[in-house]
């Protein structure tokens, strides 16, 4: 996906701080790291031009990784914080990082308000189904009936599907993907980054301490053929080790069916422009849980009007109507007399 | 005005009138306020204006509920306050003058629209007879006029529909009133044809209705005299007439330009901070960027993320706000990035009294954050001082990187009064320089950037906004490393940044305090914020009867004045009139172990200047007998 005509002025190791990596060995949030890190120098920018943005959590400590600019706000904030900043700086290139507790539970209101207005940033939620900084207690992607700290006779919350509250939230750019394929995350990312609005990624990631191998059903390398999904625009949802695999739809609901048992003009087409949504809804609503098939990949990006270009466009209207800022003018705008 | 020959009535000359418009919310009465407010600026007369309106949009017509009222006091003499009692009150039905009578002096002019008093608003009010002929209205000289009637019949010629005949009555009133004080009819009349323009019918309607009020004083025999109030000796210059939350929005406007930092407000609607929003909203070509945010929250979250972008972050809110916006300001606090919070305190707690002010979010200012958390907090005493102050918050916010708390209150935000317009080339530079290069070294001798290096005057450190070459660097909320500004936990380290932290903001540059009126009094008046005027005109009568009062006001209440302790432990007394319960007695107290006395009132409207005056009259009577 990256232009090879392009040559890097950056290499990974440009992107590293010289922070000592704090998380948990064998945590997930590892491999994004990398392939941050290593996706960087193929985007055509600088570190002194990206910002990294975090609210609270474990995914939240990802800036201090990473040699940008980086705030590392409270906890939910993060999507508020970005959008001022994006707004009062569209020349720079704003992600967001966290976890499914900072996001959609705390920081709920940010996340679906940062979507709807479609400001320049790129959020990556790091979807583990736990509280991990504060030591396993229920998030809302647990599934029901969780056993936890806080839930000792299990969850009794429905979680959220976080793809289905970005879509629900007029997203124009919704993708997941997962941490056990890094070529995929970096397509993924690249895909977001090149997104000219808010792009949303929800990133499986395993939690190997209070979570652990929630994600396998789908993420395991030898189930993955039969339950990941993958998403090619313009392509028949197709899957499995021989394409046996395949989702059609079925008066408004998908589903999963033998490529033998339908035509191959009855499976779904993934078209991830299409402006309604309803069936980057339907599939990501495919899956139960990551246990059955589910879609990974780009499930929409639409071309909607970006909020801080916007919000430029009518400083400069403002201008040609009003003139420059003069501030004796405006301090008689309201009348005046001598005395 | 009018054909027929006008009667001769005595011009009688008088120093000062409080007039009070009072009717339903849509009545127009701030409209009318409004204007009849303008005419008397451009006259000369020195003013002060005190709007009064109801939280409901509309509460139900005729009710108690639904009045607003609008006071305005003009002058030959110089003003401080909207004055204690009106001496007219304008009453346009019955729940606006069950609402507003008590309010009128004792002998006042009582004009009211007698069409509107008909059984059921009579009901409406909760009167059981009518007031109009019951004795109610003994006490004051009562000019019953038919508003509604008269205002009917002037706008007939221009075929308004007659459910829309009567609106025009509040014209009806200016122009009455306008005769009264001997105001000019022209400018209203220009100020009809640009407010509606457009709308023929209505300017039409209206300009009847007006011309109507001022022929019925002229013409109808029922008032004695009207009445000339002659120019105040203002000081030469330029004026226009701002209120509190105008002269905020355009003060931090302007703090953008001399500090040549684009501007960015994150703001989520709330009474009565609302206009500031509105206003920095309609100043797009300066280059403002407003942000209406989701919730309060993200409004100061935005502004924090600005801030680091490099922009002159404000956000503006009212008490509600203030609170949820507490964690945010911490972070801000740990960050150490400039930030401007705008605080128009209304009534609490809870959602409390939205349109009425309080002062009671002094405390909140100061430590309503978690932990260890200062930052410094600043007040206007007028509404054209709301400028003044905005600057000047901007000014520290600049300097030392820390967000400033501006607390101006409800009353500030809507009243209005003359401002001598600045001159724009006199106002201060408050710009910072960027942080451009390394300011360190590491073991191997190579240059690095020291996010928490700190000036060792101001303590402030170094902004280094994205887009700068090599300067990379990460701030975040956990405590941080001296210096390096790396994640730390170390135990020293944490004292030193919790000290460091309270050195900077004890260390901001704060002019010392200034003692007005008798400096050598046994007395002094300690005020903050919006009594300022009340206290002020206090002190002019108390000196008027003989007394010496001393009057020390606080613009900065975060940190004190160096001299605040010296200045008001040479006083016998201190008193200070606060609407709380006594938050600043409380901080200077135990700030300064002076035995500060409380003047308390907490019921939605601001202190009198009668309120203020009785009660250090006590205390000075008190001394002298001691």
């Amino acid at each position: 996906m990256t232009d090879m005509s392009f040559t890097p002025t950056t290499q990974p190791g440009d992107w590293a701080s010289d922070q000592e990596v704090r998380w948990c060995p064998g945590c997930g949030d590892y491999s994004i790291l990398t392939a941050l890190r290593m996706l960087m120098p193929s985007l055509g920018t600088e570190p002194r031009n990206t910002v990294f943005v975090s609210g609270i959590g474990c995914a939240a400590r990802f800036p201090y990784y990473m040699n940008t600019y980086g705030i590392h706000g409270i906890h939910g904030r993060a999507p508020a914080i970005a959008t001022g900043l994006a707004m009062a700086r569209p020349d720079l290139d704003v992600w967001v990082i966290g976890g499914d507790g900072d996001m959609l539970s705390i920081g709920g209101n940010h996340l679906i308000h940062a979507l709807r207005r479609n400001v320049k940033i790129k959020l990556l939620l790091f979807n583990n189904q736990i509280y991990g900084l504060t030591k396993g207690q229920f998030s809302p992607t647990s599934e029901i009936g969780k056993v936890t700290k806080s839930s000792p006779m299990g969850s009794l919350d429905a979680p959220f599907n976080p793809l289905a509250v970005a879509l629900g939230a007029e997203a124009s750019f919704v993708a997941r993907t997962h941490d056990m394929d890094r070529q995929h995350m970096m397509d993924t990312f690249q895909r977001a980054h090149a997104h000219d609005g808010a792009a949303f990624v929800e990133v499986f990631q395993n939690c190997n301490v209070f979570n652990d191998g929630a994600f396998e059903g789908v993420t395991k390398k030898q189930n993955r053929d039969a339950n990941l999904i993958p998403l090619r625009d313009g392509e028949p949802l197709r899957f499995g080790a021989d394409g046996e695999f395949g989702v059609i739809d079925e008066a408004g609901c998908a589903r999963v069916v033998h490529t033998a048992d339908v035509s191959d003009e009855q499976l779904l087409v993934h078209d991830e422009a299409k402006h309604d949504p309803s069936t980057a809804f339907m599939l990501a609503r495919l899956a139960r849980g990551p246990f059955e098939p589910t879609p990974i990949g780009v499930f929409r990006a639409v071309r909607r009007s970006e909020y801080a270009m916007a919000t430029t466009r009518q400083l400069a209207a403002a201008q040609q109507k009003q003139g420059a800022a003069d501030i004796a003018q405006m301090l008689r705008s309201r009348g005046t007399w001598f005395v | 005005m009018t054909d027929t020959a006008s009667r001769e009535l005595p011009l009688q000359e008088i120093d000062e009138v409080i007039i009070r418009f009072a009717g339903d919310s849509g009545d127009g009465m701030q409209l009318t306020g409004d204007q009849f407010t303008s005419i008397s600026a451009a006259l000369g007369n020195d003013l002060s204006t005190l709007p009064e309106f109801p939280a409901e949009i509309r509460a139900p017509q005729g009710t108690l509920a639904g009045v607003s009222a609008f006071q305005v006091r003009i002058s030959d003499f110089d003003i401080t306050t909207p004055g204690d009692a009106p001496t007219v009150l304008v009453a346009m039905n019955p729940a606006a003058l069950k609402a507003q009578l008590h309010n009128l002096a004792q002998g006042g002019a009582l004009i009211v629209n007698t069409d509107a008093f008909n059984e059921r608003n009579l009901e409406k009010a909760g009167y059981a007879s009518n007031p109009l002929d019951d004795g109610t209205l003994d006490d004051y000289r009562t000019y019953p006029v038919p508003m509604s009637q008269i205002t009917r019949d002037a706008v007939a010629e221009h075929g308004v529909k007659p459910r829309d005949a009567e609106r025009s009555k509040n014209f009806f009133a200016l122009g009455l009133i306008s005769w009264m004080y001997t105001r000019p009819v022209e400018p209203t009349l220009e100020f009809i044809n640009t407010k509606f323009r457009g709308r023929t019918q209505v300017i039409d309607a209206n300009t009847s209705a007006f011309k109507a009020g001022y022929n019925f004083g002229e013409t109808a025999e029922i008032f004695e005299a009207h009445y000339e109030v002659k120019p105040a000796p203002l000081a030469p210059g330029e004026y226009t007439n701002v209120n509190g939350n105008t002269a905020l929005a355009w003060g931090c406007i302007v703090a953008g330009q001399l500090a040549r930092l684009p501007v960015f407000l994150g703001s989520y609607p709330i009474t009565p901070a609302s206009d500031i929003l509105h206003e920095m909203s309609m100043k797009k070509n300066f280059g403002v960027r407003t942000f209406q945010a989701e919730d309060e929250i993200a409004a100061a979250a935005s502004a924090v993320g600005a801030a680091f972008g490099g922009a002159l972050a404000f956000t503006s809110t009212s008490g509600p706000g203030l609170a949820l916006k507490g964690e945010t300001l911490s972070l801000a606090v740990s960050l150490e990035l400039p930030l401007v919070v705008l605080d128009i305190q209304r009534g609490g707690p809870s959602t409390g009294l939205p349109t009425k002010p309080e002062q009671a979010d002094l405390m909140m200012a100061m430590y309503g954050r978690h932990s260890e958390s200062p930052l410094p907090v600043v007040a206007p005493r007028s509404p054209a001082d709301c400028f003044d102050v905005a600057i000047e918050a901007c000014r520290i916010a600049l300097k030392y990187r820390t967000p400033v708390i501006v607390l101006s209150d409800g009353y500030l935000a809507n009243s209005s009064e003359p401002w001598l317009l600045p001159d724009v080339d006199s106002l201060p530079d408050i710009g910072v320089e960027f942080a451009t290069g390394f300011n360190g070294t590491n073991e191997d001798g190579d240059g690095i950037f020291l996010p928490y290096l700190r000036d060792p005057e101001t303590l402030a450190r170094p902004w280094a906004i994205p887009g700068t070459p090599d300067l990379m660097h990460r701030v975040g909320g956990i405590e941080k490393e001296d210096g390096t500004g790396n994640i730390s936990y170390e135990p020293e380290n944490h004292q030193l940044m919790v000290d460091l932290r309270q050195a900077k903001v004890d260390g901001v540059d704060v002019p010392d305090v200034e003692v007005a009126g008798d400096v050598d009094a046994d007395l002094a008046v300690l005020g903050w914020g919006s009594t300022w005027g009340a206290i002020d005109a206090a002190a002019g009568r108390l000196r008027e009867a003989g007394f010496e009062v001393a009057h020390v006001h606080l613009r900065h209440l975060h940190p004190l004045p160096a001299n605040l302790g010296d200045v008001l432990g040479r006083y016998r007394a201190v008193v200070c009139p606060e609407m709380n319960k006594g938050q600043l007695c409380d901080i200077v107290r135990a700030r300064y172990l002076i035995d500060v006395e409380h003047i308390g009132k907490i019921d939605g409207v601001p202190f009198t200047t009668g309120e203020v005056t009785d009660a250090v009259r006590k205390r000075l009577e008190a001394l002298a007998t001691v």
